[in-house]
């Protein structure tokens, strides 16, 4: 930018008081460099601990994360419908299957699905009450795992559901068979109080 | 820039302002002075014109907050009281909703501009990639005002595009919880991107004051593409470019002013004029028109953190450009092969546009027996994307012969024979 410039500093050669004095191995280093580095470590230890509130208020707050239950009454709901329910602020499906569709996901290889790791199996997807596997009821988060869009129930080449905003194909156990998502429905905790209740969370 | 100023304080006031803060002279060298190539054309309006409306934005977008209340109950009807019961509420709000169009319809002028002419090439490199964050801190802005009404648009877009950071492995849920403040998209997301839509503003105010800086140091490109190398290849900036880019900004604010006061909707979604609800995704969802190519890309493969890198990728590659393009001609106009890919390039940027508005599982009717899926077509498109910066712009450099340069910027604009320009190459006032 043009201007005036400062006077060149005085060189240091042959007139730095401390070099003298030093064995030639620690010529470089002296104890001034050392302060300098340790008021630097210090200093950015104490940044990092002072952004963390920063960046933790970010997360969610204790009464986000209170963890709430739901209990949903599953008596009302007939053979082939599904419901939606909320939980923690998510959508929850829970769906009352037909034998047909029980069927059809019982006899679909894992070999054929997308993804074979969380939860593949149907039996896997469904839990018992009194030791009776309740394959009737398939509650998983309304959630797809792609982009986090509710899915339509009932819709797709698989007849589970089917997300409207980029494609994903579910089948009737909620596992993902085609489009960009890379995982099943995820299922939620939950377990059976009676034969017609359960509590979700 | 090149260390002398011709800035002469006019009275006592400006003389004792300039040895203590010259920020008078600093505008007058940087504003009025300023040496700048005379071939320029109506491309290179563009940088007054964002300028402009950066400065809208911010105006109308602080007066809207007055009114505005950011949270997940109030929010919707706050924006319905703006409408109906502010006064001028709904002419402020809807300059801010299609400034923003505005903002980007500029931009992407701005950016194809850089591209044919090639401005991105050595010495503004760094201006170049000052422009790429600029554009990613408005496409985080426009983002983050969006979601503000809080209408069905307004949640569905923050909820899917807070998702695309859970496609990050391992930490992306973990991330994606950070980012919503709870376990879905509600008012603690809200409240956070009303906070920071107020700042990325400033933030790109900042980053512009660098642009300019950063084009101020080698001065303008221009349509030859070649350096400035006499005085008589300039003329200064005011009044010749003040009052070309004064022009350029009256044309574009009539287009403007036909969306606010004709047609204030047509750009926006009926969708969000519903009230947000958790419970429903709208059955087509789709971004604000500006981001519809890259929403193309996104959906355009098999694979959710897949169809995320390449989205962002499609962004990233342009901070490259300076280095994939191994040509040593700027501009187009003296590249034949280049310039016939730069339409290329144009034109599949519409088809992405195109797909991404379309439905996910659409087809393409051409006639009756031939349909064509709109994903097929996404595709295709996306891989001719990032074949242009990968394969296309370095192998072009490589073979192409480009036509024969002008010798000068002067002899370009007057022909051969030189001669006495037609305009004056001073500042009319100092030729009195």
């Amino acid at each position: 930018m043009g201007g005036t410039r400062l006077p060149h500093a005085p060189s240091a050669k042959g007139q730095h008081p401390v070099s003298e004095h030093k064995s030639p191995a620690h010529d470089d280093v002296t104890r001034r460099d050392f302060i300098y580095v340790a008021t630097s470590v210090a200093g950015a230890v104490g940044v990092a601990a002072l952004a963390w509130p920063f960046i933790d208020q970010m997360n969610p707050s204790a009464a986000a994360r209170a963890l709430a239950t739901t209990e949903v009454d599953l008596a009302p709901i007939e053979e082939g419908q599904t419901i939606t329910i909320m939980w923690r602020g998510k959508p929850v499906f829970v769906r009352h299957r037909t034998p047909a569709e029980i069927a059809d996901a019982e006899a679909t290889p894992i070999s054929d699905l997308k993804d074979q790791e969380d939860l593949p199996a149907d039996a896997q997807r469904v839990q018992a009450f009194e030791g009776q596997p309740q394959k009737q009821w398939l509650i998983v988060l309304a959630s797809c795992t792609h982009l986090g869009c509710i899915p339509v129930k009932n819709l797709g080449d698989y007849k589970g559901w089917f997300c409207p905003c980029h494609g994903s194909h579910y089948d009737t156990a909620g596992r993902i068979r085609k489009g960009p998502a890379p995982k099943n429905l995820a299922i939620p905790p939950y377990q059976f109080v009676s034969a017609t209740r359960v509590l979700i969370g | 820039m090149a260390g002398h100023s011709t800035y002469q304080p006019t009275n006592g006031l400006t003389r004792w302002l300039d040895t203590r803060l010259p920020v008078l002279r600093l505008m007058h060298d940087s504003f009025t002075a300023f040496p700048t190539p005379r071939n320029l054309n109506y491309m290179w309006t563009f940088g007054g014109i964002l300028t402009l409306f950066l400065a809208l934005q911010i105006v109308t977008g602080i007066v809207l907050a007055m009114h505005y209340i950011p949270s997940a109950d109030k929010a919707f009807n706050s924006v319905e009281f703006i409408m109906r019961d502010v006064n001028y509420g709904w002419l402020l709000r809807y300059m801010h909703a299609n400034g923003a169009s505005m903002f980007f319809l500029a931009v992407y002028l701005h950016i194809f501009r850089g591209l044919y002419y090639g401005s991105y090439k050595a010495p503004r490199e760094v201006l170049w990639i000052l422009g790429v964050l600029i554009y990613l801190v408005m496409m985080a802005t426009a983002f983050m005002g969006y979601s503000l009404p809080w209408g069905q648009m307004s949640f569905w877009a923050a909820t899917v595009i807070t998702n695309f950071f859970s496609a990050i492995p391992w930490v992306g849920e973990a991330v994606t919880e950070w980012l919503w403040g709870g376990y879905a998209v509600d008012s603690a997301t809200l409240q956070r991107f009303f906070s920071l839509h107020y700042l990325l503003p400033f933030v790109i105010a900042g980053l512009v004051v660098l642009h300019i800086w950063a084009l101020h140091v080698p001065g303008n490109g221009n349509p030859a593409g070649i350096d400035v190398k006499t005085p008589q290849d300039t003329v200064p900036f005011h009044p010749y470019y003040t009052v070309k880019d004064m022009f350029a900004i009256c044309l574009f604010l009539l287009i403007f002013g036909y969306f606010v006061f004709y047609n204030p909707n047509y750009l926006g979604h009926a969708d969000n004029y519903i009230a947000a609800n958790p419970l429903v995704t709208p059955a087509h969802i789709v971004p604000e028109w500006y981001f519809l190519p890259f929403y193309a890309i996104l959906r355009s493969v098999e694979s959710k953190l897949g169809g995320v890198l390449l989205m962002f990728g499609a962004i990233a590659i342009l901070a490259l450009l300076p280095w994939l393009d191994t040509s040593r001609v700027r501009s187009a106009k003296f590249r034949p092969v280049y310039r016939w890919f730069f339409w290329f390039f144009f034109v599949d940027c519409l088809i992405l546009g195109y797909i991404g508005a379309m439905p996910a599982d659409g087809v393409l009717h051409i006639n009756e027996s031939i349909e064509v899926p709109y994903l097929l077509i996404g595709r295709i498109a996306t891989i001719w994307y990032f074949a242009h910066f990968l394969l296309i712009l370095p192998l072009i450099g490589l073979f192409e012969r480009p036509k024969p340069l002008p010798e000068s910027i002067i002899k370009s604009v007057l022909g051969k024979g030189g001669g006495t320009p037609a305009g004056a190459a001073h500042a009319p006032e100092r030729q009195i």
